[in-house]
């Protein structure tokens, strides 16, 4: 397994755990208000937060456990990288609009921040996915 | 194992009949890795023109004795 591979599996699980982090926190809270009242700024913040040192530790591990000569980031693993790219970039466009649609219907800041979040975090998955189903089958 | 493309190659051949050159060896010598060489060699990925002509100038043959598209090889 490539170091790529090896991150992708990361940034897959990170992006995961975050969010399943976060929404567990968000639905204890709203056990006890209505989910539109829940405070989820903070816990977004923290997940967001979370999210992204941990990424950057996890690649800094798995680059010291793997050897340098297996550290290449070659023609394969950008063409990989950038199909997995293109392929979540889809939910960030879905994301972008309904987000756009809920501020037009002037809807709770708590769905649009939330319906953003969602689908940066289906953006993350989808395309770590398809890179790791790719390093497997190929294309 | 599932082939991702219709390309077919020789490398695994070409290697042995080259002195049993690795593909480590064979990753080095064109700057990618041994991951990339194994997924070329099992039919995974179909890599660059770019590539294919440096691995065809490690064996020192022309690129239709190492890499073949779908019922072109004879």
């Amino acid at each position: 397994m490539t170091l790529e591979e090896r991150r992708s599996w990361a940034f897959l699980a990170v992006a995961v755990v975050a969010y399943g982090v976060y929404l567990a926190t968000v639905l204890a809270r709203a056990a006890s208000a209505p989910l539109v009242g829940v405070d989820y700024a903070p816990a977004m913040l923290w997940s967001v937060g979370a999210a992204i040192v941990v990424g950057i530790v996890l690649n800094a591990f798995l680059g010291m456990l793997t050897p340098r000569r297996e550290q290449t980031r070659d023609v394969r693993d950008r063409d990989i990288a950038q199909l997995g790219d293109r392929v979540g970039q889809a939910f960030l466009v879905i994301g972008g609009v309904a987000a756009l649609l809920l501020a037009i219907t002037e809807a709770p800041y708590f769905y649009i921040a939330n319906v953003v979040y969602l689908c940066f975090v289906l953006s993350a998955v989808l395309s770590s996915v398809t890179r790791v189903v790719v390093y497997r089958r190929g294309f | 194992m599932v082939k991702a493309t219709s390309v077919t190659n020789n490398i695994r051949v070409l290697r042995a009949a080259n002195g049993d050159i690795t593909q480590a060896s064979l990753a080095e010598r064109i700057g990618v890795t041994r991951q990339t060489i194994i997924a070329i060699e099992q039919g995974r990925y179909s890599p660059s023109l770019e590539v294919a002509f440096q691995i065809a100038h490690v064996f020192g043959v022309p690129l239709d004795d190492v890499f073949h598209y779908g019922g072109s090889h004879s």
